[in-house]
């Protein structure tokens, strides 16, 4: 054949080819939509599975943590420092093990909203630290397991319970006065956590409300909301209509614009 | 330009073929939309070559032509001229001509009830029980300090815009209910209409401090326009664009030690109308 | 081949002469003229991919139980219209491709008629005779935001039905006859009656677009019998137009933007999410989310609302002007009626009632495109407040704090974009460079009487 019409059937071979490689990496539609359990996460103190019986010799060692990097605001004796820091007898290993897990606390200044941020302490002190607080009563650490729960229970009790503040694939938003966080590096101890705790502005959830099987599935919905089901392609963040509208503008529209500026005349005179 | 129509071919054929092996939505978008884009740049490419920049010059169609406007004025009011007293038959007819219009438009009424009784209605009434979304009764013991419960009334539909209340709970000393609420609590138990009575979504955020000294208080938000109510003061909006309270239910237990409702909401529920204060 | 296609349609339509005059047609071809024509693809594509959604999806609000392949909503009751469209995206062959090109031409669909609709107010093409065109495609622009709107509330999913409640609020805000309008759209207190979404559905698939597509059948035709308008230069006049014939070049080019227009859509449709109903699970009245927004173009009504302070002031213990009534119905009122106003208005004042068919550029009527800019700015800036909450969790701006920020911007800023582009226009005409490239060399010359005089070369006018 000759040179061009060579070149053009060459041509298509690459697009074939490139197509190709693209249906591999796309792949084919599954029938079940199939969300999986939770995969155990790392980090966070005493993930999973029953927490251990206090150790005498960290309960020490964590009282002198605590002195060194809590007392200032909840008190030598933790009882809390009237106006400044709650008391954290009774507060138990739940709470300690939350705010130092999510990096939360220590706070730069009482009365700042705790973010979660790097912890400050590494695990086996924040183990340390939590064994003392728990040694002063209090909730223990819960043992939550994603793949213990159901997916639709989770789904239907983090919408009844959950959305509201976190939104619906868990990427938070604003209530009034203070935010609530993206769920994305919450592991499911500290969903758990958190849940029975209500720290900072959260409310609480007791057993009544949510039991531990309930309490299974929405850490198991919260898994899936790190990785939610996009099915129709890139899912510019899960958080609806913003960025939706941002792709119809700034990458559809303009690249019509372009398409008209290709095709017509340009200059106004 | 032979290249762009064989691009469109084979995007075509990979289209059918992922159609018919049921790939991914994304493959089956790449490939009509490769398809499309491919012809688009054809016909484009085409278009450009085959008349690159020849420019015609056409006139105008010339009008307003005012001598056919006068014309055509004229053959109108030539036809009426058989007619006499003109006036008086053209108001006859404007007025048949209304009033057939009004005929036309008026069956759109059977589209709606009137709203009256209905606009500002819950189903909650003095005794109704309040239950869970899976209709277990309510007590107290459910409604622990710092927690909040979606609650229905029993037996009624749990979709219309009156059912769903709010449930918290304050410590006593935090509550500073209107004198005239003052008994509106079940064991320090408040219910709250779930409307909100800005624009009627759903106030499912609430704000409760764990260490009150150095956070917000506690609040029901809404997350649409983020008006705020507090539960302490009978649902007074706190922040936000509601123009009213939020409607508050009074509380009361039953023999048993069940939450029931002890009369009807303070409030219409829902957003405001024009008659939402007058409750018609 | 061709000769016997014409020799048939001429011996029996007659048409012949009628055609040749069509093809020969002249279009002025600068390239904003085209986004008009973006706008009528888009339609195109809705209607072919409207049809095919209407073939699965099923309005009605009857209870059934989720049995279908996502397992988080497994065994969840929910509507049968929720139902048909997660059916549609899962189940069906090409579903969700069908789904999401759909939503994806609305949302562009707007976007390219607001693109347009500042390129007519711009140019000034909205003068006389393009006046009653002009009233046309603004009734087209407000009948689009509610097809859309209805369209996507359509699938009875949290995001959608809680936009659905808000609109019910508008309309129970209009003064006086809010509730009688609100029962009569709805049929009973919101959710309404079981009969809301079949007349939703009809009103969405056949009554709305029957009224787009005649209004669009007229404004064609309301372009096409004065001519397109034109800039000037390049020989042209008011009495003449110039510019490339219909055939062969300005078809051909016409044909490759409906094919880019639905190429592009259908990319979206395929690689890009939108609307995960899935993901936000089915509407009920006691269920909501943090962050819900509508689509796009009703962000200035979610914004307005937002920020406007908690006025309802009640007189005699009636309530004429419920809270969302200011900021859902008073704003867009408010905005709209300015647009359509302003053919008049501009009439009125600058005392110029005459024909043109001559475009403006945006510098040569200085007040003009202050003012537009001033209202661009303004919907810009309720735009920005509608999505006050995502800036929060991103940027970490007070909420709070932006509400007070936005309550001032939306006056102060609009007018200053005004002074602004005012004197920017006034600049360039005098100097006539082109507002994107570099300006012309100056030259500062000291005066005799020791001021400064700065003086530019005059840019030699092109056509790039």
């Amino acid at each position: 054949m000759g040179f061009r019409a060579r070149r053009g059937a060459l041509a298509a071979l690459a697009a074939l080819c490139g197509a190709a490689s693209v249906l591999a990496f796309a792949g084919a539609s599954s029938g079940q939509i199939n969300v999986g359990g939770g995969p155990s996460q790392p980090g966070g103190a005493a993930d999973g599975g029953r927490p251990p019986p206090p150790d005498p010799q960290q309960v020490a060692r964590g009282r002198e943590l605590f002195l060194e990097g809590c007392s200032s605001c909840h008190g030598l004796d933790a009882r809390g420092v009237e106006g400044t820091a709650p008391s954290l007898r009774g507060a138990g290993a739940a709470a300690a093990d939350f705010y130092l897990s999510t990096g939360r606390m220590p706070l730069d200044k009482p009365g700042d909203e705790p973010v979660r941020s790097q912890p400050r302490y590494p695990p086996h002190e924040i183990d340390a630290i939590v064994a003392y607080v728990g040694s002063l009563g209090g909730p223990p650490i819960p043992d939550v397991s994603p793949r213990r729960g159901d997916i639709a229970e989770g789904f239907e009790a983090f919408t009844e319970h959950c959305a509201g503040c976190h939104q619906a694939v868990a990427k938070g938003g604003v209530v009034t006065g203070a935010f609530a966080p993206d769920l994305g590096e919450a592991t499911p101890t500290q969903v758990g956590e958190a849940v029975r705790v209500g720290p900072y502005i959260m409310p609480l959830f007791g057993h009544r409300q949510i039991d531990d099987r309930t309490l299974d599935s929405i850490a198991r919905y919260v898994e899936l909301t790190k990785d939610p089901v996009d099915e129709g392609g890139w899912g510019i963040g899960n958080i609806g209509p913003v960025p939706e509208g941002m792709i119809a503008w700034l990458l559809a529209l303009a690249a019509l614009l372009l398409v008209a500026r290709l095709i017509g005349v340009r200059g106004t005179d | 330009m032979l290249v762009l129509l064989a691009l469109a071919v084979a995007a075509a054929v990979m289209f059918i073929v992922a159609y018919a092996l049921e790939w991914s939505t994304q493959v089956l978008g790449l490939a009509i939309g490769g398809a499309l884009m491919a012809i688009a740049a054809a016909l484009i490419l085409a278009g450009k070559r085959v008349a690159p920049g020849k420019q015609v010059t056409e006139e105008r169609p010339k009008f307003p032509d005012r001598r056919a406007e006068r014309e055509l004025q004229r053959d109108i009011e030539r036809g009426g001229r058989g007619v006499s007293r003109r006036g008086v038959l053209l108001g006859g007819a404007a007025a048949a001509g209304t009033a057939l219009g009004a005929a036309f438009v008026i069956p759109v009424a059977s589209l709606g009830p009137k709203p009256a009784d209905r606009i500002g209605a819950s189903p909650w009434r003095r005794g109704t029980r309040v239950v869970s979304e899976e209709d277990a009764q309510l007590t107290p013991a459910d409604v622990e300090v710092g927690t909040f419960v979606t609650g229905f009334p029993e037996g009624a539909d749990k979709r219309e815009l009156g059912s769903p209340v709010v449930l918290v709970r304050l410590r006593p000393e935090d509550l500073e209910l209107p004198s005239d609420r003052s008994d509106w609590d079940a064991d320090g138990v408040l219910a709250f209409s779930k409307i909100c009575t800005h624009a009627g979504c759903t106030i499912n955020l609430y704000r409760y401090p764990l260490y009150p000294p150095q956070s917000p208080g506690p609040a029901l938000v809404c997350p649409c326009h983020y008006s705020t109510f507090d539960p302490a003061t009978g649902g007074e909006r706190i922040f936000g664009p509601a123009g009213r309270a939020l409607p508050q239910l009074p509380l009361d237990l039953d023999g048993a030690g069940r939450l029931i409702a002890a009369g009807e909401f303070s409030g219409a529920i829902g957003p405001s109308w024009w008659g939402v204060r007058k409750g018609t | 081949m061709i000769r016997g296609a014409i020799r048939f349609l001429d011996e029996r339509t007659g048409s012949a002469p009628l055609l040749r005059k069509a093809l020969r047609y002249a279009f002025p071809d600068h390239w904003s003229f085209l986004f008009g024509e973006i706008a009528l693809y888009s339609f195109i594509v809705l209607v072919g991919t409207g049809v095919f959604l209407t073939l699965f999806f099923e309005p009605s609000l009857a209870r059934t139980t989720y049995d279908g392949v996502y397992d988080p909503l497994r065994g969840l009751e929910v509507s049968v219209a929720y139902d048909s469209a997660l059916r549609l995206s899962f189940d069906v062959n090409g579903g969700l491709l069908m789904r999401q090109t759909h939503h994806w031409a609305a949302l562009v669909f707007v976007a390219s008629i607001a693109v347009h609709l500042m390129r007519i107010f711009f140019t000034g093409a909205f003068r006389k005779p393009r006046d009653l065109n002009y009233y046309i495609g603004l009734t087209m622009l407000v009948l689009a935001l509610l097809e859309g709107f209805a369209g996507y509330s359509l699938l009875d999913d949290l995001l959608s039905g809680m936009g659905l409640v808000i609109a019910y609020a508008a309309t129970l805000s209009i003064p006086v006859i809010g509730g009688d309008v609100g029962f009569l759209i709805w049929g009973d207190q919101f959710p309404g009656s079981d009969d809301f979404i079949s007349r939703l559905f009809i009103a969405h698939v056949l009554i709305l677009p029957v009224i787009i597509g005649g209004l669009i059948a007229v404004h064609l035709a309301l372009i096409a019998v004065p001519h397109h308008s034109q800039f000037r230069g390049g020989g042209a006049t008011e009495k003449n137009v110039v510019g490339t014939p219909m055939w062969p070049g300005y078809a051909l080019r016409s044909l490759g933007l409906m094919f880019a227009t639905a190429g592009i859509l259908f990319l979206l449709g395929g690689l890009i999410q939108v609307n995960p109903i899935w993901q936000w699970g089915p509407y009920e009245i006691y269920d909501g989310t943090n962050g819900a927004q509508p689509d796009w173009y009703m962000g200035w009504l979610i914004g307005a609302l937002r920020i406007m302070p908690p006025i309802e002031p009640s007189v005699f213990g009636y309530t004429p002007f419920p809270n969302p009534f200011f900021g859902g119905l008073l704003v867009p009122s408010l905005v709209f009626g300015f647009l359509y106003a302003w053919p008049s208005i501009e009439r009125r004042i600058s005392g110029d009632g005459a024909v043109h068919h001559l475009l403006d550029r945006p510098r040569d009527n200085p007040w003009r495109t202050a003012i537009g800019a001033a209202l661009f700015t303004f919907i810009t800036l309720i735009f920005l407040a509608g999505a006050a909450d995502r800036i929060f969790v991103s940027f970490g701006i007070d909420y709070g704090t932006q509400v007070w920020i936005f309550r001032v911007a939306v006056f102060v800023l609009p007018a200053a974009v005004y002074l602004l582009t005012k004197r920017i226009c006034e600049e360039l005409r005098e100097s006539d460079w082109h507002p994107l490239r570099a300006p012309p060399p100056a030259t500062v010359t000291r005066t005799a009487r020791g001021g400064f005089e700065l003086t530019r070369e005059a840019r030699p006018r092109r056509r790039s």
